[in-house]
C-alpha cells in the first residue's frame, strides 16, 4: 500500500511539528493503542491458562486429577455421533479467517473509492462472524450437556469416564479409542500400578466416608445455588441430595439414582436406564459398561462397574462448579476464555453493522477516504488474531 | 465546519485498480496459507493426541512456532502494520513480545516448581 506511510520525510519538517507521529491519523495510532492493551488481557488470560495447565498436567502421572486432553473433550459435531476430534472448532477457526479475509478486502476495494464492493465486503464480513457466533454457541451448548453417558467423580477427584462396551453408534467412541492408545505407550509399564492404586483408594474413600460426606455437602450446596436457574429437575436435585445426605450411611445408592432419572430426561429418545443397578438393565446386551479411569486405567468387572456407579457421583457435562471430563479449572478457563473472546466478536459484528450502515449511507464516500472501515478492520482483524492463539493455546496444546 | 487540527493521511491511501489486482492476490496468498497451517496443526493435533515426552515437546514447539508464523502475516498483511513505518511497528511490537515473553517464563516456570513441589512433599492436593 503506498501512502503517507513510505513517503520519505526531511528531518527538518519532521522535527518541526504539525504532523501526526508515525505519519498514521490520530484514531489509527488509538485503535492500535487499544489493541495492545486488550492482547495483554488476552495474553495474560492464556499466561494463566499455561500456569494452571503446568500445575495439574503432570499430576496425570501420579494418579491425580488429570487435565483434559481437548481432543478427547471437543470432539462433537453437528448431525453426527462419530469421533470428530477438533474438526468444529477447526470449522470456526477457518470462519473466522475468511470473515478477517473479507474485512481485508473490504479495506482494500475502500482504497480504490469502490463503494459497491466495500459494501459487499463489509456484509460478509458480518454475516461470517454472525455465524462463528452461532458456531460458539453450539460448541458452548454441547459442552455443558456433556457426553452420553457421562462420568463418575471418585472421592478422591479423579473422573471415571463410563462408556458402553456395546456401543454400535460410535457413542464415546473417543473415550475407547484414546484409552488404549495412551496405555500402549509409555504409561503401559505403570498399568497394573495404576491399576492397584486405584482400588486401593477406592477402599480409602469408604474408610474416610466421613471426611468424603462432608466435602460432598459442600459440593452439593454449591451445585445446588449455581443451578437454581436450570429448571425444576434440579432443584429436586438437591432436594433430594439433602435427603440422601440424611441417610447417606445405608443409601449410597441413591445418588447414583437421581441422575440416572435426570439421564433419562434428557435422552427422551432413548429407552430410561435405571442406573441404580447396571446389572438389572433389560436388553443387557445392549449396555456392557466399563469405567475407564483418566484415560489410563479400564475397569470392565461388571461388579466394580457398579460398585463405582453406586458409591460416587455421577456428572454429565460441564459448568463453573463441575467438569465431567477432568478438572473443573478447565472448563472455567473454557468458559471465561472462549466467553470473553466471544464477547468481542459480538462486539465486533456490531461494530462492523454500525459501519455498513455508514458505508451504505456514503457517508465514508462524501469524507474521500473509507478508514473508518480500515480501523474497525484493525479490531476484527484482532479478534481474529487472539483466536489464532485461543486455538493453538486451548485446543491444541 | 472543517477542522484543521485532524491530519487525514489515509487521503494519500489510494492506489490504483492495478496496485489492487496485486494486493488482492496477496491477500489470497495468505488466506490459502492460513488455511493450510490450520489445517496441518489439525491434522497433526490428531494424530499427536495421547503422545508424551520429547515427541510431544517437538509437537507442541511446532503447534507454536505455526501459530506465529500466522500470527505475523495477519498482523503484517492484513492489519497492514507491514506497510506503516518502522518506529511503529517497533512501539507496537517490542513492548508487547517483552511483556509478554518475561510473564510467560516467569509464570510456567513457577507453576512447574509449584507441581513438582506438591508432587514431592504431597502438600497442597
Amino acid at each position: 500500500m503506498s501512502g503517507e506511510a513510505s513517503k520519505s520525510i526531511p528531518t527538518k519538517v519532521l522535527w518541526e511539528g504539525g504532523r501526526s507521529p508515525f505519519s498514521v491519523s490520530y484514531g489509527k495510532m488509538m485503535m492500535w493503542f487499544f489493541l495492545i492493551s486488550d492482547a495483554l488481557t488476552f495474553g495474560g488470560l492464556l499466561v494463566s491458562l499455561g500456569f494452571a495447565k503446568h500445575r495439574y498436567e503432570t499430576d496425570a502421572m501420579v494418579g491425580e486429577i488429570a487435565w483434559p486432553v481437548s481432543e478427547n473433550v471437543f470432539w462433537h459435531f453437528p448431525f453426527t455421533h462419530a469421533f470428530l476430534p477438533l474438526m468444529y472448532v477447526a470449522l470456526m477457526t477457518f470462519i473466522l479467517i475468511v470473515s478477517s479475509v473479507t474485512m481485508v478486502l473490504a479495506v482494500e476495494a475502500g482504497h480504490r473509492m469502490d463503494r459497491k464492493a466495500v459494501t459487499r465486503w463489509m456484509a460478509w464480513t458480518v454475516v461470517g462472524g454472525a455465524i462463528f457466533l452461532g458456531s460458539q454457541v453450539w460448541e458452548w451448548s454441547s459442552f455443558i450437556k456433556g457426553s452420553d453417558y457421562g462420568a463418575y467423580r471418585m472421592a478422591d477427584g479423579r473422573m471415571a469416564t463410563l462408556i458402553n462396551m456395546n456401543d454400535d453408534h460410535g457413542h464415546g467412541g473417543g473415550h475407547e479409542a484414546a484409552a488404549p492408545a495412551l496405555a500402549e505407550g509409555e504409561e503401559h509399564a505403570h498399568d497394573g500400578e495404576h491399576h492397584g492404586d486405584a482400588h486401593a483408594n477406592h477402599g480409602d474413600s469408604h474408610a474416610n466416608h466421613g471426611d468424603e460426606h462432608a466435602s460432598h455437602g459442600d459440593a452439593h450446596a454449591e451445585h445446588g445455588d449455581a443451578h437454581t436457574g436450570h429448571g425444576d429437575d434440579h432443584a429436586d436435585h438437591s432436594d433430594d441430595h439433602a435427603e440422601s445426605h440424611a441417610q447417606h450411611d445405608n443409601e449410597s445408592g441413591h445418588y447414583g439414582n437421581d441422575h440416572g432419572h435426570d439421564h433419562g430426561d434428557a435422552h427422551g429418545h432413548e429407552e430410561a436406564v435405571d442406573w441404580e443397578n447396571p446389572l438389572e438393565i433389560p436388553n443387557q446386551e445392549k449396555y456392557a459398561w466399563a469405567l475407564v479411569l483418566e484415560r489410563t486405567d479400564t475397569i470392565k468387572e461388571a461388579e466394580l462397574v457398579a460398585e463405582v456407579m453406586h458409591t460416587n457421583e455421577h456428572v454429565r457435562g460441564a459448568s463453573l462448579s463441575r467438569n465431567e471430563y477432568g478438572h473443573t479449572l478447565y472448563a472455567n478457563f473454557f468458559f471465561f476464555i472462549t466467553g470473553f473472546h466471544g464477547t468481542h466478536v459480538l462486539s465486533g459484528v456490531i461494530l462492523n453493522f454500525i459501519i455498513l450502515l455508514g458505508v451504505l449511507k456514503g457517508t465514508y464516500h462524501n469524507r474521500g477516504h473509507y478508514e473508518m472501515v480500515e480501523k474497525v478492520g484493525l479490531y476484527w482483524h484482532f479478534v481474529d488474531l487472539v483466536w489464532v492463539f485461543v486455538f493453538t493455546f486451548f485446543y491444541l496444546i | 465546519m472543517e477542522r484543521d487540527d485532524i491530519i487525514e493521511y489515509s487521503l494519500d491511501a489510494h492506489h490504483s485498480e492495478d496496485e489492487g489486482r496485486k494486493i488482492r492476490k496477496k491477500i489470497i496468498f495468505v488466506t490459502a496459507l492460513l488455511t493450510i497451517v490450520t489445517a496441518v496443526e489439525v491434522g497433526l493435533g490428531i494424530i499427536a493426541s495421547g503422545w508424551v515426552g520429547v515427541k510431544w515437546e517437538l509437537v507442541k514447539w511446532s503447534f507454536i512456532v505455526m501459530t506465529l508464523v500466522k500470527a505475523g502475516y495477519i498482523v503484517m498483511v492484513f492489519m497492514h502494520l507491514g506497510d506503516e513505518r518502522k518506529a511503529l511497528r517497533w512501539l507496537i511490537l517490542a513492548p508487547y513480545a517483552m511483556f509478554i515473553l518475561y510473564l510467560s517464563f516467569i509464570c510456567l516456570t513457577e507453576a512447574l516448581a509449584i507441581a513438582d513441589g506438591v508432587n514431592e512433599t504431597g502438600i497442597g492436593q
